[in-house]
């Protein structure tokens, strides 16, 4: 097999683990803006969710129940999302930013409880994780040319919540785009009074909206803490969830191109690192600080709409007054 | 919404609110098996014991600094959530004043170029947040998010490379000259004859003060300030009444990002002597906590600013009393007066005015 092709295998294969929880978050992000309600909260349920994981999982050694767990913990946080902005019309904004850091705040408080470990959790054992899965026959067809060791290095191997990540994108598309819920959550976030006129709630919605949202995000936690890495470590999430908030941009809130620009920005983090020591002509040694920071620039010009237009779901941000 | 007289709105509201976040903290801290109250008042001890007291001032000097850019920013409804991005642009403003001109140009004068390159650099970080959004369209918040990773992505790449240290791996610069440090306000006071804990706290913290003043003037004193209240109430009436929206948001993100980045006063040319990595240190985001509460009054702010600045101080000693409380509690009390004072700020209006309004109206 040519060295190329091995390479370019490792790239794709570490692209597919670095994106999945930002196709995960993205995602979430996706269904609560699409519903009207601004998510700038990601990076707060991600990190709770990743902490709750490793928690319940040290302390069951069930990776099962770390799963359940982080659900269970960012799906707390979302909901108190949708109380203040919801029930209560408050800042989506100014709420976001307060689960930010209630996360931050109560995963070390808590996990300094726990286990006194300075704010981290105890490492976990195999067991106690989602390991990689080896799907049907890859070992067979590793040897045919090519596609073989396509299935087998890159299709195959990875854990439970990649392919779930993989698999969220397709479900989100069919749940928003081919039902009638998704059509009416659609249209809360882009024109509430009609939802509202044609008698279906449109608070019930967009609570449904931040839940979903939730669960994703939850699903996004345990892959860092238990899947991909092998227990809590402070501030973890470490700007995943904003970063799946700029390719939510990136991708102009549609599932396919969202999908896109996670793998780009997951590209990116891959290579980065790679580039250490590099020499470029012209450039010089490859500013690698700076490579990484290219998905933020590259959402900034985007935004800027010098190419093409980003433009949101019209009520996104605005609280809904219903009328009597 | 049930309208409240302005006494209730500014003088209760707020404070139950606060009362709520720490009824919160309480019940975490009694889940995680201590006793609220002992660590309450292990908090206040470590924030005004003698000797601490000059500590929760600089703290506070911090969040009078993030406190007032968001608060500026606020008055006319935008979102500046890029103070720590703004403010690590201030850093590297002094920095670069420093470094370059210490060794030709006399002490005093760096430290006022140093100061206006702090104000600068800080204001242009927020500058172009503000045009994108005033036209671009871009919504503000989004775009000063990014600007915070970027401004994070661009000191990584100066302070592990060509501004680093010489001859030393960790990412900072070399120390600054003593000629060009703000002095400590334990130097000062000794010179004139008083006796003072030793403490960070610098004569920045004056600066916050007159910072506080100023943006006061500002927005309920100057035709600007009123511009930006207008736009806060209504763009659009704001815009009919032949007000320059576009500039003023341009204008408005400027000041805000400007007293941002004087938050790298405190830090950098106050306490630290050297630019290094991450010394924002989430004050940033605290500073919107602090406007919150402030009710994005100079002087609201200047309370909150010390009701943190004692949370951060007295959370220090947590770490040594308790086994289980760390000081990241103050974090977690941080997130609940942003959730209670900001996003469900009104949740006991309605409640607040039936209570108090009804019993008022009884005895009349």
């Amino acid at each position: 097999m040519p060295e190329v092709w091995i390479d370019m295998l490792a790239v794709l294969d570490g692209t597919a683990r670095l994106a999945a929880p930002l196709i995960l978050c993205a995602m979430a992000g996706l269904v609560s803006e699409r519903s009207g309600i601004v998510d700038i909260g990601l990076e707060g349920k991600l990190l709770a969710g990743a902490f709750a994981a490793a928690a319940a999982a040290t302390l069951t050694g069930s990776p099962w129940a770390g799963l359940a767990a982080s659900l269970a913990a960012s799906v707390m946080l979302a909901l108190v999302h949708g109380f203040a902005c919801i029930t209560h019309r408050g800042e989506q904004i100014v709420s976001g930013v307060a689960v930010n850091i209630l996360a931050l705040g109560m995963t070390v408080v808590v996990a300094n409880a726990l286990f006194r470990h300075g704010g981290h959790t105890p490492a976990l054992g195999a067991h106690e994780r989602f390991s990689a899965i080896s799907l049907p026959l890859a070992e067979t067809l590793r040897e045919v040319p090519a596609l073989g060791s396509l299935y087998a290095e890159l299709v195959s191997g990875h854990n439970l919540l990649v392919y779930a990540a993989f698999l969220s994108v397709p479900l989100v598309w069919w749940l928003l785009w081919r039902t009638r819920f998704g059509l009416r959550l659609r249209a809360a976030g882009e024109m509430p009074e009609a939802v509202d006129s044609a008698g279906v709630p449109v608070s019930a919605l967009r609570y449904r909206g931040v839940l979903i949202a939730g669960l994703l995000c939850g699903l996004a936690g345990a892959y860092l803490s238990i899947a991909h890495g092998a227990g809590f470590v402070r501030e973890m999430s470490a700007g995943k969830g904003f970063l799946a908030l700029a390719a939510l941009i990136f991708g102009r809130w549609k599932p396919l191109p969202v999908l896109f620009a996670c793998l780009l920005f997951g590209l990116l983090d891959t290579v980065a690192p790679r580039l250490q020591g590099v020499d470029l002509p012209l450039v010089g040694p490859v500013p690698v600080a700076l490579v990484s920071v290219l998905p933020y620039a590259m959402t900034v010009v985007l935004l800027a709409g010098f190419f093409g237009r980003a433009v949101p779901p019209r009520a996104l941000g605005r609280p809904f007054v219903k009328e009597h | 919404m049930t309208a409240l007289p302005r006494w209730l709105d500014i003088g209760v509201l707020p404070v139950v609110n606060l009362a709520l976040a720490f009824l919160a903290a309480a019940v975490v801290v009694a889940l995680v098996g201590e006793d609220p109250l002992e660590v309450f008042g292990v908090l206040l001890q470590g924030a005004f014991a003698p000797g601490a007291l000059g500590y929760t001032l600089y703290y506070a000097t911090n969040f009078v600094f993030t406190g007032l850019a968001a608060a500026l920013a606020f008055q006319a409804r935008l979102f500046n959530i890029g103070a720590e991005g703004q403010a690590m642009l201030g850093g590297l403003g002094i920095a670069f004043v420093c470094l370059s001109f210490e060794a030709v140009l006399p002490g005093p004068l760096v430290v006022i170029l140093a100061i206006a390159a702090a104000a600068l650099f800080g204001a242009a970080w927020a500058v172009v947040p503000g045009w994108l959004q005033a036209y671009r369209g871009s919504h503000i918040v989004i775009t000063t998010i990014m600007f915070n990773f970027l401004a994070s992505g661009l000191m990584v790449w100066l302070l592990s490379g060509p501004i680093m240290r010489p001859g030393q791996g960790s990412p900072q610069t070399r120390l600054f000259g003593e000629a060009v440090q703000l002095p400590a306000l334990h130097d000062l006071a000794r010179g004139l004859g008083f006796e003072a804990a030793r403490s960070p706290l610098n004569l920045s913290f004056l600066f916050a003060l007159l910072a506080c003043a100023a943006v006061w003037v500002l927005i309920w004193r100057t035709k600007f300030g009123y511009a930006l209240r207008a736009i806060g109430h209504s763009e659009e009436a704001a815009r009919y009444a032949g007000i320059p929206v576009r500039r003023a948001v341009v204008v408005a993100m400027a000041l805000s990002g400007a007293l941002a980045g004087c938050m790298a006063l405190n830090e950098i040319l106050g306490v630290q002597h050297k630019l290094v990595l991450n010394f924002s240190a989430g004050y940033g985001f605290t500073g919107i906590a602090v406007a919150l509460m402030g009710r994005n009054h100079p002087a609201g702010i200047l309370a909150a600013s010390l009701l943190f600045g004692a949370l951060f101080q007295g959370g220090a000693e947590l770490n040594f009393e308790f086994e289980t409380i760390t000081h990241e509690l103050a974090l977690v009390i941080q997130g609940l007066v942003i959730l209670f004072s900001g996003a469900l700020a009104y949740m006991f209006t309605p409640w607040l005015a039936r209570l108090l309004l009804s019993r008022s109206a009884a005895r009349a």
